[in-house]
């Protein structure tokens, strides 16, 4: 395989705001403090006049969005997936998400990838938290590329949006003229024995899995699931009639995230099997992020088994 | 203030008062004694001194208003069926299915609501929200925000005030609706967040301290927060359950509904005091 280019999510993240900021004047973005990880500090740097740094303070960062948004005006928060979902839940959900404001809420560093600052900060939670906010539109871009454009996407949206990122160098997956639309997942591979439904750094993964599938004679359809809220249900149903059985993989809990939003659609819509792949009701630890990534089973030769198991459960 | 405004302002205090006991009434629910002891300020700001339309509610310039208490909502809604924002007559469909009117304020369904509010501590960081964005895109309108000082309680509170403070943002007034009351006893019995004007000051804020059930002292304190150049405190001394005998500073008639014969007494009481206005 061809080396391909590294690139933080975070990273097209803090490049398509500076993009943004030269567009358009109408919105303002607010860290808690971490605008050096987040990336935030791209744009506070470029237009240091319309970038507020609340400090340690999620809670009031996301109420203060919030006002903002009742004036008309956009407003882009950024903080770690841990606090802005997490800490900051109830404010996301009765200040942001109850009104329905125009808050787009850029979470960095989600997922066991944060490595070696250990499970304080690896949020597995955090979409399976926001998406249980009504109206809430939920984004787990797989590259950099898709990153920049999700944001840009998001400014356009009307209620809020949460933005998920990672902290992790990803191996770019879609060229420049690949066209995001929200709620809309994308067949990356055909296939026609089993489907991958994957999101999030688990994309790459997934498309490492269908070449070792592929190598053993299992046709798999790849589907990149950026959008977990609103869910592209008629390309899951698809999947579900087209191809007999689902793997779904993310770098989350099992519990609540892709995996269970995939399964509510084929369950209600056209059962057949889906297997999750994603991280087992546990806590993270600290260490190097590819090892955990390892340690974890977030890898390629976990798909392939977990498709394995879904084939086998075809009737 | 003159003797005039002074009474009628009286009046239409009293007026909400019953709308407060009547809407309270017929929900069987809501939350009678802070709604009571903030009526007062709401109807001066609503009034006298905020730039609102009743006609145009969601005019681009006007004055905001955060009720960061929600659970006044039954001062805010009766207020506002005062000002013609919407029916009085939809006061007595509080809290009932198909109402605008939620036990809590929502912004999307009430005319005059500019932030949904009940979650106690977040009102406030909505209202320094406000105040940011009229200074950052160049408006020059003012937020006003009441809240609870039971709601001082919440860590958010301060992490607002802290950031109102740093930012100077002096288009911002904040009242604490001081009628010593919570839930679960007095303010000092349950975790005591006096004193509270020095807490406000030492968080960059102007301290204005006041009789919150007084118009003279209302009007001072807001004639004075408009030449401040810093976020303005007032730290407004109000009767829990104000003109309703029974439920002045009783702690049982925070979020209890009258039955139909304290109703009546209820009622009568206020009618009584309208009566002598007259």
């Amino acid at each position: 395989m061809s080396e391909v280019k590294s690139v933080a999510t975070r990273a097209g993240y803090g490049k398509a705001l500076v993009e943004l900021g030269k567009i358009r004047d109408d919105f303002i973005v607010m860290d808690a403090d971490l605008a050096a990880a987040t990336q935030t500090g791209m744009f506070k740097k470029e237009f240091p006049d319309r970038f507020y740094d609340c400090g340690i303070a999620e809670q009031n960062m996301m109420g203060i969005a919030a006002g903002i948004a009742t004036t008309g005006k956009k407003v882009i928060v950024s903080s770690f997936a841990m606090f802005a979902a997490g800490r900051a839940f109830e404010q996301v959900r009765n200040s942001i998400g109850y009104p329905h404001l125009n808050v787009i809420i850029g979470a960095t560093h989600a997922g066991i990838s944060v490595g070696e600052d250990g499970a304080t900060h690896q949020s597995h939670e955090d979409i399976a938290l926001m998406r249980t906010i009504p109206g809430m539109t939920v984004i787990n871009p797989a590259d950099e590329v898709e990153a920049r454009k999700a944001v840009f996407a998001a400014l356009e949206l009307d209620g809020p949006v949460y933005l998920r990122f990672g902290r992790l160098a990803v191996p770019i997956v879609f060229d420049e003229d690949y066209k995001f639309e929200v709620g809309k997942a994308n067949e990356l591979r055909s296939g026609s024995d089993v489907t991958i439904i994957a999101t999030g750094l688990m994309v790459k993964e997934a498309l490492e899995a269908y070449d070792l599938l592929k190598a053993e004679g299992i046709s798999a359809r790849i589907i990149n699931m950026a959008t977990i809220k609103p869910i592209d249900k008629d390309i899951i149903i698809k999947a579900a009639k087209e191809t007999g059985a689902i793997v779904t993989a993310e770098e989350h809990s099992v519990i609540g995230g892709l995996g269970s939003a995939v399964g509510e659609v084929v369950g209600e819509e056209y059962p057949v099997p889906v297997v999750k792949l994603g991280v087992y009701d546990t806590f993270g630890h600290s260490g190097p992020a590819a090892k955990l990534l390892d340690e974890f089973g977030l890898r390629a030769v976990n798909i392939v088994e977990k498709a394995k198991k879904a084939i086998a459960l075809k009737k | 203030m003159e003797k005039e405004l002074k009474l009628e302002l009286e009046k239409i205090a009293c007026k909400v008062r019953m709308g407060i006991i009547e809407g309270i009434h017929a929900a069987k629910a809501g939350h009678p004694g802070g709604s009571l002891s903030c009526a007062d300020i709401l109807t001066y700001l609503y009034f006298k001194k905020m730039k609102v339309d009743p006609k145009n509610p969601d005019m681009e310039n006007r004055d905001r208003f955060v009720l960061s208490k929600g659970h006044a909502a039954p001062a805010l809604y009766a207020v506002l069926a005062q000002k013609g924002f919407f029916d009085e007559k939809e006061l007595l469909n509080l809290r009932q299915i198909g109402s605008i009117l939620q036990g809590h304020p929502d912004l999307k369904k009430i005319p005059g609501v500019d932030m949904s509010t009940g979650s106690l501590g977040q009102g406030v960081s909505a209202a320094v929200g406000m105040a940011l964005s009229a200074k950052h895109f160049g408006n020059d309108f003012k937020v006003y925000s009441v809240l609870g000082d039971g709601e001082l309680e919440e860590g958010q509170v301060w992490e607002a005030a802290m950031f109102a403070g740093n930012h100077k943002l002096d288009n911002l007034v904040l009242f604490i609706d001081n009628n010593n009351l919570q839930i679960d006893g007095t303010v000092e019995e349950v975790n005591s967040p006096y004193p509270i004007d020095k807490k406000f000051e030492a968080f960059g804020f102007d301290v204005i301290c006041i009789n919150g059930n007084d118009f003279d002292e209302i009007e001072t304190a807001l004639n004075k927060a408009d030449t401040c150049d810093k976020p303005v405190a007032i730290i407004a001394k109000t009767v829990k359950g104000k003109g309703v005998s029974y439920m002045e500073n009783a702690v049982n008639w925070h979020g209890a509904a009258p039955n139909d014969e304290l109703y009546e007494q209820a009622m009568a009481e206020l009618k009584k005091a309208y009566a002598e206005m007259e």
